[in-house]
């Protein structure tokens, strides 16, 4: 019975999901097929992007709100990709590659930020994707064209300068969903981005187990202890948020590739913010997260997100009703989800010192 | 003499120097680009009244150890609760403006209340976890502006009947009300003389609650817990009295803000008004664990002295229109900047 309890109140957020989601879904009326063949399209669409945020977590840095700054820099390598009229399979990895350096450059920059302000890494990282979301628009707006060249009107604004609010790929749309696809009973199952995937899960099971990856763990229990057993805290803890930018760059040009569009200036960040959502929806928590919680936090929170706008016009009657209510669960999981971590370090905190009172005593008696 | 010149820098901060430099650059630049700097004082001047309720509200909370307070935005719709009522309820012109502040006080009261047992709850997390709060209920405020039943039709969409318009003129009601109040010019700067006295009446008030025994307290609470503790203080009570003060002058801080800028902003605006007023007090030499009034006045000057003149001259020196990320860069590199400083950390 106890251990029941335990496990409610440990996956709480999930559990919720799960009940909310078994409601809507009725309600929308939408047909099996469909919702698998949604689902799926999105599971593809995101995972890649979540799983980026799962190094940081194992190395004690919280949630990578910087992880928008990978966005960003995916974003830059396939604004020029696309200006140099590359097409097809060899655009994506060009923007993949294109996008390492300034990942490693915005990486190094917010890994070093992070270090300046231990314990309070998740709302710096927060501040620094603002921050650098300036920087980025600064890039955009005015530096793309008088400094960097481009030349298709397709993507510069027409006054000369500048980036377009939304900058299309449809010549590259879904090239790598596309490619060793095939459809099971209606339902598209893109073979190569899910191997890629699976690739990337095997690299972070590997990479948990190389020496790197146990000093990073090591730093996230605790980093003292980890400094005095000889482990470069500071380096490591940049490396984590290298690594993590690197991939999320990786994650929004396969993002990308699929939505097959982005807007200029607000993809990054909503891909952050619902990549932090989805992942604690599957029952990640700021200090442990799971491949697991990866995919059913992607099924889950997507499948709310399919189903939100329909069942509030449902229920409500006005389209704009479940459009808001999709953005207040995204915020609302992410506020439930960390003040349960603060109180359950609170509580561990008291539940060492009661010990510690203990020990005390009996030593006395 | 040396030493004394470095020990006001030093005191100044140099980051603040390097801002108040760039601004005096930017006002000696101000006549070759044609903008007279009559205008720009005027405008900040102006935007100082609007502003100075909001970047206030911050003080009490860095005082009782609170942080930063990230969650303006859920203290700011206690306000848009009083003024949306307040309209609703048929008050016109300026008893609007006093029936909105009345209306809206127990309201910050109310989240004040629950706003300060959460963030008890989650003492050393608060920063992160308001932002988030804040962010939570804006996004439940804005289905609530839609579901409430409001009926007036001066706040209410014209063509369905229901749900509140995103912007609402207040022309009709209290648009500069304490702005337009005694507004006289100096040397072609135009001075909101209302407005300037009401922020200067409810800051004396902060001020003088600060020197209280209860204000006290509160200071003690924030800089030295343990200390607190001993001293016999409830320092859950004190916090809670610390997130309420701070909920209400945010709620007339928005109220105050809206007679000046002339429209009542709902939905997704508070969003975007926590940053300005977190950089703002901390442009003004204020930490994420110290702050005062005089931060506060120094803070929201220079802050709009940048955000307001920037934009304006170069955009009419080189035809370049960056204000917004002028403001974005500015706001978040001051806040950024804070936080990656050393802070004396309370002795636990």
């Amino acid at each position: 019975m106890k251990n029941i309890i335990e496990f409610l109140k440990k996956n709480i957020v999930p559990i919720m999901f799960i009940i909310i989601c078994s409601i809507c879904v009725p309600i929308s009326g939408f047909s099996v097929t469909y919702m698998i063949n949604e689902v799926m399209t999105r599971l593809t669409r995101n995972a890649f992007l979540i799983l980026s945020l799962l190094i940081p977590i194992m190395a004690g840095m919280g949630l990578n709100f910087g992880m928008t700054l990978g966005a960003m820099a995916g974003e830059i390598a396939i604004v020029l990709v696309s200006d140099w009229q590359i097409w097809g399979i060899p655009a994506i990895v060009l923007a993949c590659i294109f996008s390492i350096p300034i990942s490693i450059l915005l990486g190094l920059f917010c890994g070093k930020m992070l270090n300046m302000a231990k314990s309070r890494e998740m709302v710096t990282s927060y501040i620094i994707s603002f921050f650098m979301n300036g920087i980025y628009m600064l890039l955009m707006l005015y530096a793309m064209g008088p400094i960097i060249p481009i030349k298709h009107t397709s993507i510069k604004l027409p006054r000369g300068y500048g980036i377009r609010n939304t900058v299309s790929m449809l010549n590259n749309r879904q090239c790598i969903d596309n490619a060793l696809a095939f459809s099971v009973g209606g339902v598209k199952i893109p073979v190569l981005t899910l191997l890629i995937i699976a690739a990337m899960c095997l690299f972070i099971i590997w990479f948990r187990k190389t020496k790197l990856g146990q000093d990073m763990r090591a730093v996230g229990q605790d980093m003292e202890v980890a400094r005095s057993a000889g482990i470069d805290v500071e380096k490591t803890r940049i490396i984590a948020m290298v690594i993590s930018t690197v991939m999320a760059g990786f994650g929004m040009v396969l993002y990308v590739q699929n939505l097959s569009s982005f807007s200029t200036y607000s993809s990054h960040s909503n891909v952050g913010m619902f990549a932090i959502a989805a992942l604690l929806v599957g029952g990640a928590s700021v200090d442990k997260a799971s491949i697991g919680n990866v995919f059913l936090g992607v099924i889950l929170f997507h499948t709310l997100f399919i189903v939100a706008p329909t069942v509030g016009t449902k229920i409500t009657g006005d389209s704009m009703v479940g459009e808001y209510f999709r953005v207040f669960i995204s915020y609302a999981v992410i506020t439930i989800a960390l003040i349960m971590y603060e109180i359950k370090k609170r509580q561990q905190k008291s539940n060492a010192g009661k010990l510690l009172a203990e020990a005390q005593n009996k030593e006395e008696q | 003499m040396k030493e004394r010149i470095k020990n006001i820098i030093a005191e100044f901060g140099i980051s603040r120097l390097i801002i108040v430099g760039f601004i005096l650059f930017m006002f000696a630049l101000a006549p070759v680009s044609g903008n007279k700097i009559s205008t720009l004082l005027s405008n900040v001047a102006n935007r100082f009244a609007w502003n100075g309720l909001l970047v206030l509200s911050m003080v009490p909370m860095i005082h009782s150890g609170c942080g930063l307070n990230f969650g303006l935005p859920l203290e700011i719709e206690a306000g848009l609760l009083g003024v949306t009522i307040a309209i609703e309820m048929g008050f016109t012109g300026n008893e609007a403006f006093l029936a909105a502040l009345t209306i809206a006080t127990p309201f910050a009261i109310l989240f004040g209340t629950l706003y300060g047992f959460l963030l008890n709850k989650i003492k050393g997390g608060e920063m992160m976890i308001a932002t988030y709060v804040g962010f939570s209920a804006v996004s439940l405020m804005c289905i609530g502006w839609v579901m409430l039943p409001f009926k007036n039709p001066v706040i209410v969409w014209g063509y369905t009947g229901k749900g509140l318009r995103t912007m609402i003129s207040i022309e009709n009601y209290y648009y500069e009300v304490l702005s337009g109040f005694l507004r006289f010019k100096l040397f072609g700067v135009t001075i909101p003389t209302g407005a300037i006295l009401f922020f200067a009446l409810i800051a004396f008030g902060i001020w003088a609650f600060l020197h209280t025994k209860t204000g006290t307290a509160m200071t003690a609470v924030g800089s030295n817990p343990t200390f607190a503790k001993a001293a016999g203080i409830n320092i859950d009570r004190i916090r809670m009295l610390s997130v309420i003060l701070s909920t209400w002058i945010a709620a007339i801080g928005i109220i105050n803000y809206q007679q000046g800028f002339g429209y009542v902003q709902l939905y997704t605006a508070p969003y975007s008004m926590a940053m300005p007023a977190v950089a703002a007090i901390l442009l003004g030499g204020a930490s994420v664990n110290k702050a005062s009034i005089s931060n506060v006045i120094i803070g929201t000057i220079l802050y709009q002295a940048i955000v307001t003149t920037t934009p304006n001259v170069i955009n009419s020196l080189i035809n370049l229109d960056i204000s917004d990320v002028i403001r974005i860069i500015v706001s978040n590199g001051v806040i950024l900047f804070a936080l990656t400083r050393k802070i004396e950390e309370p002795k636990k």
